[in-house]
């Protein structure tokens, strides 16, 4: 499926193909939990989020809830997916003190959401189309608390039973690169759905990354999974080592067995923690206690005509209306709270249709460019976008120059302010009268006959006058006027 | 007043009513027959206290006039019901002393119409048996013995206790539940009316699951008239179990008395057992023939996939009570026997918590569910059980309104008798009863005879979905025509 080229990994026997397929974990964003009606919020005193079902009292009973069910169908279409309008609960069965039941409710056989496929950008504009196999709903475990005892084990059930949807990809991702491109672009449309926030430090996203090596072409490879990976960053290190260490093990004459690994992103290497053979039968089937899932394809409509509008459209969009490269586009959809700093400026700009394009400039170039120096987010830039838009009129009208524009967008970060009072009280304002500039160019050119007779040779030297023009004006000259009047004055 | 607890439900209703008697009289009759009858074993907790609060409270509501449909009337709760703040185990020693902060549904609207609770009753361990023997509370004794004999026999199960309290006047009707006979087959061995409504009538919230597609609660009445009763108040959708179904309940006891003239009655000639007892055969054929002197047309039904119920019944509710079960690990609530690590504390707490026949469930449960055995046996009863749904559907198509099959092969045994060396000795007992959970279907057991020792025996009355009206109309033509069978008082 992969449409672009992609990294291999050089071995001693030649070339190696990475083969990586991935399953995304991600909490649904709803207030109460997949089948009781205590809330998700995170955080609260151990076990103060727990109701009768969550914690598998006797003769308690599951209730789907419908907002879950919703949000997945919602993150299905998102993602191009099928849509099943029957799916099936299962039980997988396993003990562990963080399952109650003693099983989890998930989906095995028929999920939620079928395949679909997801594209995603790489560097240098390529791109890349990851298929999904299917989006399945389950209920998140509970947590074991080790610190609190020396020789006892706590349970912590909050976040048991809460909604998680696992998303698995086809294996079509062929790098470390496009995983990352892959999980990247996965989180924002998530977050641009509203589905799951995303949030990887706090779990509410994690990863298991399948990765097998075959050299090109040839039949895939026994896999390994690695588990429970929480960090975009530490999926890029832990495929490039877990490949090398296949590599390495098959360029020695061995063979991989297949098996769980975790991630140490200390030591920056992989290992084992449980073999095939350590493997559970988790003897599914499906759960008595609920009907199948089923709803109308009218229920899945209504759904999808309320979707907001994702990145990929946002992004043509942009493209479109605004003629902003495809690049500058990707950078202003990647994170759903950039794109919507940079609507919230289109919304206020007096020519959008002019000044869309020099708007996504000022967002990404001055506005990333200050917030990344900083380290700060666009939730907490000081300037905000209505600022940003006054700022971008004022050019655009021409008021001032850009050159103006970059000393007051200072001024607007460092002391806030309505950008166009600033202009009139800081005297900021671009001289476009001929008559107030007419004369520093008669001086200029009165003082300087050598620089004259070179222009008329050579006439990219022009710029010379307009910077010492510029310069006595204090900026504030529009270098538009100026360089016509220098024309005309020079005769060039 | 020693005579209050020899009336039937209706014809307290009616005393208390016409304030004859008080309902405190009425519990306090109940509760010294329960304290006098401790030898049956058929309650395991009595609770005398909220008993007496609870009439009281209904004496208030009846003296003004808003008493509720079973305002006042005293009934024994099988120990499978959570009931809040009185202990509830399932008479699993894995449950220890665990006391509910919750009331199941069922219950609670028994509640809500003003009923009084006596206690719990005894069952099989988990509602798993035939016998009740099962039960870490010991076996429940059958108020009936054989003519002649001292031989204490078993109540049938696995809802035990809740026949045999009934049988033995110690309560006015029992909740009981049915997952494969558990509530027709003790009624047929105590000469009670048993009723197992459609699957999804009653809700199973807060009742502890043994199989959860075929579990069904339903009463173990002294009539059917007072079944009829018990279920109207048991019955309903609930929201918070999702296999509970929306339709309205209707006034079950409109159906009795109700003409049964022009009713087709089908006959199974699958339910013929090679070997069957002349005395079951004779009784069936009696019950046949007092359907039809009432009008009833009698007709012979074929069910061909009756013969792979049993086998199937027994695939598919272990692996569900091998999953359920799986919630009783010592971690939260219950019996914890202490590990040098978790797997130990699991294996410490099962092995010593679980008794052996729920043991051999969970361990045949978790085989057929097993990797590489699922479709063979799993999937393959489930095929058999959609079989079994379509013979009763192809039947009620043919214009067949109810079909009339003995409840039980044979009258109650004696304890210890069976299942010794050969469970399935025990699960036979079930045979005419397990079609009716694996189709989803009503069923009602009603006393119809005796055998030649002189121990009850029934009849079970199969309807269709949500038709729990018609069987109560048969089932009172049987009742009128077979009369009431009381035990004699040895306890």
């Amino acid at each position: 499926m992969s449409t672009a080229t992609h990294k291999l990994l050089k071995g001693a026997t030649g070339d190696w193909e990475m083969v990586i397929g991935m399953e995304i974990h991600a909490q649904v964003t709803s207030n109460s939990k997949l089948f009781s009606g205590a809330p998700t919020a995170f955080g609260g005193e151990p076990n103060s989020h727990v109701s009768l079902v969550d914690a598998a009292m006797p003769g308690m009973l599951p209730v789907i809830n419908e907002q879950c069910v919703r949000q997945a169908v919602r993150t299905g279409l998102g993602l191009n997916a099928q849509i099943n309008l029957r799916s099936v609960f299962d039980r997988k069965n396993y003990f562990y003190p963080d399952s109650p039941q003693g099983y989890q409710i998930s989906q095995y056989k028929s999920p939620i959401v079928g395949e679909g496929e997801v594209e995603v950008e790489l560097d240098g504009g390529r791109t890349a189309t990851i298929g999904i196999e299917r989006l399945h709903l389950e209920q998140d475990a509970g947590k074991l608390l080790h610190d609190q005892s020396p020789n006892m084990s706590y349970v912590d059930l909050n976040r048991c039973g809460v909604a998680l949807m696992e998303i698995v990809s086809k294996p079509d991702i062929r790098d470390a690169e496009q995983a990352k491109a892959y999980v990247t672009k996965l989180r924002s449309i998530l977050r641009y759905l509203g589905t799951c926030d995303g949030d990887m430090e706090k779990g509410s996203l994690r990863a298991d990354v399948n990765v097998s090596v075959r050299k090109p072409g040839a039949p895939l490879g026994t896999r390994c999974e690695i588990k429970n990976m929480n960090s975009i960053n530490f999926i890029g290190q832990a495929i490039e080592y877990e490949a090398r260490r296949q590599i390495e093990i098959l360029e020695d004459g061995g063979q991989i067995d297949q098996e769980t690994r975790l991630y140490d992103p200390n030591k920056g290497e992989t290992r084992s923690m449980r073999s095939k053979e350590e493997a559970h039968d988790y003897r599914y089937f499906p759960d008595p206690d609920l009907l199948p899932l089923e709803f109308s394809q009218s229920f899945v409509d209504e759904l999808k005509a309320k979707l907001p509008e994702l990145p990929d459209q946002k992004k043509m969009r942009f493209v479109a209306d605004f003629g902003l490269s495809a690049y500058d586009a990707s950078v202003l959809v990647a994170e759903r709270e950039s794109a919507v700093f940079y609507e919230t400026v289109l919304d206020r700009l007096a020519n959008r249709a002019r000044d869309g394009k020099m708007a996504a400039n000022w967002v990404i170039n001055e506005l990333f460019g200050r917030l990344n120096k900083e380290g700060r987010d666009i939730t907490g830039s000081p300037v905000s976008a209505e600022q940003l838009a006054a700022i971008v009129d004022l050019i655009g009208e021409g008021t001032i120059s850009g050159k103006i524009a970059k000393d007051l967008f200072e001024i607007v970060w460092q002391e806030g302010g309505d950008p166009r009072a600033l202009v009139e009280s800081r005297g900021m304002k671009q001289v476009t009268d001929l008559s107030a500039i007419e004369n520093v160019v008669d001086d200029i050119i009165a003082a300087n006959p050598d620089k004259v007779a070179q222009v008329k040779d050579k006439p990219q030297s022009l710029g010379w006058f307009v910077g010492q023009v510029m310069k006595s004006s204090g900026g504030k000259a529009n270098p538009q006027s100026v360089n016509d009047l220098l024309k005309s004055k020079l005769g060039i | 007043m020693t005579d209050l607890t020899s009336l039937t439900l209706a014809e307290a209703r009616k005393g208390l009513a016409a304030k004859t008697f008080t309902s405190l009289e009425l519990t306090d009759a109940h509760l010294s027959a329960i304290e006098a009858a401790r030898a049956l074993n058929a309650f395991i907790l009595e609770t005398p206290d909220q008993a007496r609060a609870m009439a009281r409270e209904a004496d208030i509501k009846i003296g003004k006039g808003d008493g509720g449909p079973l305002a006042g009337i005293p009934l024994g709760i099988k120990d499978l019901f959570a009931t809040r703040g009185v202990r509830t185990t399932a008479c699993s020693k894995i449950l220890g002393n665990f006391v509910p902060t919750y009331e199941s549904t069922v219950t609670s609207q028994l509640w809500r119409d003003g009923a009084v609770m006596l206690g719990k009753l005894n069952n099989d361990e988990f509602a798993m048996g035939s016998s009740n023997e099962t039960s870490c509370f010991g076996p429940v004794g059958n108020p009936w013995r054989r003519e002649g004999s001292n031989t204490t026999l078993v109540p049938g199960g696995s809802s035990g206790g809740s026949a045999s309290a009934v049988a033995a006047l110690l309560c006015m009707g029992a909740t009981a539940t049915d997952t494969g006979g558990s509530i027709r087959q003790p009624a047929a061995f105590t000469a009670t009316v048993g009723i197992k409504p459609t699957y999804g009538r009653c809700s199973r919230w807060g009742i502890v699951a043994f199989a959860s597609s075929l579990d069904q609660a339903g009463p173990i009445a002294r009539s059917v008239r007072d079944a009829a009763m018990l279920l109207r108040s048991m019955a309903g959708h609930d929201p918070k179990d999702t296999t509970s179904v929306d339709i309205a309940v209707p006034d079950y006891e409109a159906a009795i008395g109700k003409s049964v003239k022009g009713m087709r009655i089908g006959i199974p000639k699958e339910y013929r057992l090679d070997g069957m007892p002349a005395e079951i055969e004779k009784l069936w054929e009696a019950g046949a023939a007092w359907l039809r002197s009432a009008g009833a047309e009698l007709v012979e039904v074929s069910l061909p996939h009756t013969k792979y119920a049993l086998p199937a019944y027994y695939i598919v509710a272990p692996a569900e009570a091998s999953s359920n079960l799986a919630r009783y690990d010592g971690v939260r609530y219950g019996l914890r026997e202490q590990g040098r690590n978790i797997t130990e504390l699991y294996e410490n707490t099962r092995a010593e918590g679980f008794g052996a026949e729920v043991k051999r469930r969970v361990m045949i449960g978790t085989y057929v569910l097993s990797a590489g055995y699922y479709d063979a046996y799993y999937l393959r009863a489930q095929k058999v059980r959609t079989l079994i749904k379509k013979d009763f559907e192809d039947c009620f198509a043919k214009g067949v309104d109810a079909i009339l099959t003995p409840a039980t092969p044979s009258a109650a045994f004696g304890i210890g008798e069976k299942g010794g060396a050969d469970p399935v000795e025990m699960y036979l007992n079930d045979i005419f009863t397990v079609t009716v959970n694996m189709a989803g279907l009503p069923g009602i057991a009603v006393p119809a005879g005796k055998d030649a020792q002189g121990l009850p025996l029934g009849l079970q009355l199969i309807g269709r979905p949500f038709d729990e009206e018609t069987l109560f109309s048969l089932g009172e033509v049987i009742e009128q025509a077979a009369g009431r069978f009381t035990p004699e008082r040895w306890w």
